[in-house]
């Protein structure tokens, strides 16, 4: 993280210095091992699930291979080059675990016979006491399809209740919904090679090349091509480094700067009128809409300079294609369908949309992310994207389960909510897999009373993770390898995982914990698998008609065709990598456009906490880090967060780099190490998410939540920063040196700063440009 | 035959490291990497800078120069190799000598040790590992010829240390002068209706 801390860590097991420091855990002898057999499959991590063959030798994955997929062409990640490694961890559980002295007593070694029996007999008698709502499942979206879909059935059909709901509530569902409502259809329209052939790419809001580095090689191919490149971030990303124009908004501010592009695109004359008129509805609204954000409004509210503002949507209107590739950035907020419609909304005034090689993609985070969403295991839907408040899609998926109607539940808590109903006692117990609460969900003390207050809490997962440690009972499943089964990453191709590995000691997979959870539950008619492959036989079937339809996609057919796109409705469809090329999925065939009006984040800086707080991801980390801080090359890299902090905010508060400082928010505060660095705005701070405990950046996040979708606000919150011996006020807090009117301007940066400063100078209408030197 | 080679292009690289997470995987120093990537100034910008073995050719490399044991040894294709086992005395005059700080000094195995270009690997005709997992071209082996034609940027071979110069297989990618976007130009013409603010016009 610091100035060049990449030299001389002591301890590191890395160091390439090999003068100066300690050898490496793995000895040189390994390499004589020669494997058995390479087994082809993809990724655990991220949602490109970039192709890769594991090398196996007595019944151990003992490293990777490069497999020349289509969309990763052979290159990974430092992630995807360690992730073999998870496999034969020390860290990994290897038999069920179980807190017999009830909460507070210690996690001991049980049976699998003990550890089920007791989950069992307890769920019978809460839901005895309760009704079957009294417990609730919490899914994730880092595993395959076959999983996810039976974490949907099993909540439904096992316990038979309605709260089920998945960690792509924190993740996907803003854009998700944005989606469907202005095409139809929720997936990304291109695949990642058409990335290729834009001549114009405006990355909004996310940190592409530390998030999603394998995609990266598209976009320089694009590059290469011609093609310009705008980034829109509060940061200064690898990306936006060398990009054509980087638009440094303040956070949460970006429906100003969007609609402020879409303005300059009408007042330019660069919409396509025919496009519009013949394949979109309700662009007369927005049209009227957007026409008050000039862009000086939008410099005002956001911070981007409006010299930039009009350059980045001349880029941007006069490319003959271009692409909008969207993330967290902008999702992970309290507007975050609005803002993802922004993007929508310029992409179609342009005419881009179902153009080869343009339109908008969302960026999706989880490795499947895609196919987590659609199979089943969100709160309101069921399999193949059905809804679970239509009828038809209702009795479809009843008859497929070969249940009465009546005894399908409707829809549950979403996951940002369902931690309330836990804090509040209304859920009585938790079943918790692929998911890290401590460390994934906003303002962490709520989800730690949630924890603690639900009896049993019980969690399936490899490693102990943080929301493991306080479970009753923890049950081992298994890494991505010793399975099998498909993803859909962000291209909405579907990919196999093949097995390389048995799971270690006791431990088992995943769909084979939830049947034998099912059985014992008294639902053994329902879960009849033998296989994964014959839940994937049965997720065909519940999604044949649906929206995401997996009918005509075979196991077979994926080994074979190296992935297939959804929809693909027979086994004789070719699937569909480009959508929306002759009509959107809405029943008239046409794009809806939503006017969408700015509002600011839930939280606003104030004198007590004039910074913006943002949060994020880092290369060398996935998600809550459950995973990836347990490799040492990984963890090596990215051991604790810091919080970057730009040099002009810096000096006003007398931090150096490398400091410790405390960061506070009104929720909590943290002690951590500042970075300062040139490559922020001001008036925002950074800290990455993926740690635990006291390093939890989500102690600070508010827990604010789109009204629509229930995403949390990750990515703006008011906070301060001081040093760790300052003097303090009588809250026993310091006294900031400054509010958000005086904040630090940004130089070299200083354009979207000219406000003047003094009283009344942040008021509205009062604001000036400053004037012509 | 044209030959293959690396092209190292700092533009294009975002500092990810899977180059040394991928050098570790290679079975001639498994767990140690070869490949070094730095932030240039992390306090100024992200930029980051890989460094491999830049197997230098003019006339012999500068490290198998000064082997007094000659145990840097030079294969017919012109990749430098790591010290010989049965030959290093653990002088480290090459580690002194690289103009590059490539070699690196083994105190316990007595041994210097560097890239190879992953011999073993671009023998049966694959690539090294670094380029190969690197996932953004910003590593990339191959011939001049193709990256002439699939790739924008002036490869160059030749490095000037003040009196000394080298020429090495190895090429850095450095900025083509022409075809570069004139975001200036887009900026005036923004600000043409507007007032002029100098600050706009830092990029």
């Amino acid at each position: 993280m610091g100035v060049n801390r990449d030299f001389f860590v002591p301890d590191r097991e890395f160091n390439y210095d090999l003068q100066g420091f300690g050898r490496s855990m793995v000895q040189w002898q390994e390499a004589e091992i020669i494997p058995d057999r390479l087994v082809p499959t993809h990724c655990s991590f991220c949602g490109v699930q970039c192709g890769m063959y594991l090398k196996v030798a007595d019944g151990k994955v003992i490293g990777v291979e490069p497999r020349d997929y289509p969309h990763n062409r052979g290159a990974l990640c430092p992630k995807g080059v360690v992730a073999y490694q998870q496999q034969s961890h020390p860290d990994r559980l290897l038999h069920p675990l179980i807190r017999r002295g009830g909460k507070g007593g210690k996690l001991e070694r049980a049976s699998w016979d003990e550890a089920l029996d007791y989950v069992v007999r307890r769920w019978k008698a809460i839901q005895a006491e309760h009704g079957p709502d009294a417990i609730a499942v919490y899914s994730g979206s880092s595993m395959s399809n076959e999983r996810c879909y039976l974490a949907g059935k099993f909540a439904r059909v096992g316990l038979r209740t309605r709260h089920i709901d998945y960690n792509g509530r924190l993740c996907m569902s803003s854009a998700a919904v944005a989606y469907d409502r202005a095409f139809g259809i929720d997936r990304s329209p291109l695949p990642l090679p058409d990335y290729e052939l834009a001549d114009c790419l405006f990355v909004v809001g996310s940190n592409v090349a530390e998030c999603f580095p394998v995609a990266m090689q598209w976009l320089w191919r694009a590059r290469d091509g011609g093609a310009r490149l705008i980034v829109m971030d509060p940061r200064e990303t690898p990306a936006a480094r060398t990009a054509d124009l980087w638009l440094a908004v303040k956070p949460g501010t970006d429906i100003a700067v969007l609609n402020a592009m879409l303005r300059q695109i009408v007042v330019d004359g660069l919409v396509d009128e025919e496009y519009v008129r013949n394949r979109t509805t309700g662009w007369a609204e927005v049209r009227e809409a957007v026409m008050a954000y000039t862009p000086e409004m939008a410099e005002r509210l956001s911070g981007v300079p409006t010299e930039r503002i009009v350059a980045a949507a001349r880029i941007y209107g006069r490319a003959e294609t271009s692409l909008i590739m969207h993330a967290r950035g902008i999702e992970h907020s309290s507007h975050g369908v609005n803002n993802v419609l922004a993007c929508i909304n310029l992409a179609l005034a342009r005419g881009q949309v179902g153009k080869v090689g343009g339109g908008t993609t969302m960026l999706t985070g989880q490795g499947n992310g895609q196919g987590g969403r659609e199979v089943g295991q969100k709160a309101n839907q069921l399999p193949g994207y059905r809804h679970i408040d239509n009828e038809e899609d209702r009795s479809y998926i009843a008859k497929a389960w070969g249940i009465p109607e009546s005894e399908l539940p409707w829809e549950g808590a979403a996951a940002t909510e369902m931690v309330h109903l836990m804090a509040d006692g209304d859920i009585k117990s938790c079943l918790v897999l692929c998911s890290n609460l401590m460390v994934s969900l906003p303002d962490n003390r709520v989800v730690e009373r949630a924890l603690n207050n639900v009896d049993p809490l019980v969690v399936i997962d490899f490693f102990l993770s943080e929301t493991a440690e306080r479970a009753d009972v923890v049950l081992p499943g298994a890494v991505w390898c010793e399975d099998e089964g498909t993803t859909t990453n962000l291209e909405g191709r579907v990919v196999k995982l093949n097995q390389a590995v048995d799971p270690p000691g006791e431990a088992k997979r995943d769909w084979e914990i939830l049947t034998e959870l099912a059985r014992r539950m008294g639902r053994e008619q329902f879960f009849p698998y033998a296989s994964a492959k014959e839940i994937y036989e049965e997720l065909r079937v519940a999604s044949r008609g649906g929206v995401a339809d997996y009918s005509g996609i075979t196991w077979e057919r994926l080994d074979k065709e190296g992935g297939v796109f959804w929809p693909c409705p027979s086994e004789d469809h070719p699937g569909t990598p480009r959508l929306f090329i002759e009509r959107f999925e809405h029943p008239d065939g046409r794009a809806r456009m939503f006017p969408v009006e700015y509002s600011p984040p839930a939280e606003e800086p104030n004198d007590a906490y004039p910074f913006r707080l943002t949060t994020g991801r880092v290369v060398y980390h996935y998600l809550s880090g459950t995973q990836t801080r347990r490799i040492g090359f990984l963890n090596g890299q990215a051991p604790e967060p810091w919080v970057e902090i730009h040099p002009q905010a810096a000096a006003r508060l007398g931090i150096a780099n490398d400091e410790m400082v405390r960061v506070r928010t009104p929720r909590a505060e943290m002690t951590l190490r500042a970075l300062v660095t040139p490559t922020i705005r001001p008036d925002t701070l950074f800290i990455p998410f993926h740690y635990g405990g006291r390093q939890a950046a989500n102690q600070l996040t508010d827990a604010a939540v789109d009204p629509t979708v229930k995403i949390p606000e990750y990515k703006a919150c008011a906070a301060a920063v001081e040093k760790l011996e300052a003097p303090t006020a009588g809250d026993g807090h310091a006294r900031m040196n400054f509010t958000p009117d005086s904040m630090p301007t940004m130089f070299p940066y200083e354009a979207g700063e000219t406000r003047p400063t003094g009283p009344k100078a942040h008021q509205e209408g009062t604001w000036q440009s400053r004037p012509c030197s | 035959m044209a030959i293959k080679t690396l092209f190292v292009d700092p533009t294009r690289c975002i500092g990810c490291r899977a180059c040394e997470a991928a050098c570790r995987e290679c079975d001639s120093h498994k767990g140690e990497s070869m490949v070094m990537v730095d932030f240039v100034d992390r306090g100024a910008s992200l930029a980051t800078q890989p460094t491999v073995c830049m197997h230098c050719e003019d006339l012999v490399a500068p490290c198998a120069q000064v082997c007094p044991a000659q145990a840097i040894l030079i294969s017919p294709e012109g990749v430098v190799q790591q010290a010989d086992p049965s030959r290093c005395i653990a002088c480290r005059n090459c580690v002194y000598a690289c103009p590059f700080g490539v070699p690196k000094f083994d105190v316990e195995a007595r041994l210097m040790k560097k890239c190879n270009l992953c011999y073993d690997r671009t023998v049966q005709g694959l690539q090294p590992w670094c380029a190969q997992a690197c996932p953004t071209d910003a590593l990339w082996y191959g011939t001049y010829e193709e990256f002439a034609a699939t790739r924008v940027g002036e490869p160059v071979a030749h490095t000037d240390f003040g009196t000394q110069q080298v020429q090495t297989r190895v090429y850095h990618v450095l900025p083509v002068g022409t075809e570069t976007f004139n975001l200036a130009e887009a900026l005036r013409e923004a600000a043409g209706e507007r007032p002029v603010r100098e600050e706009a016009w830092v990029l």
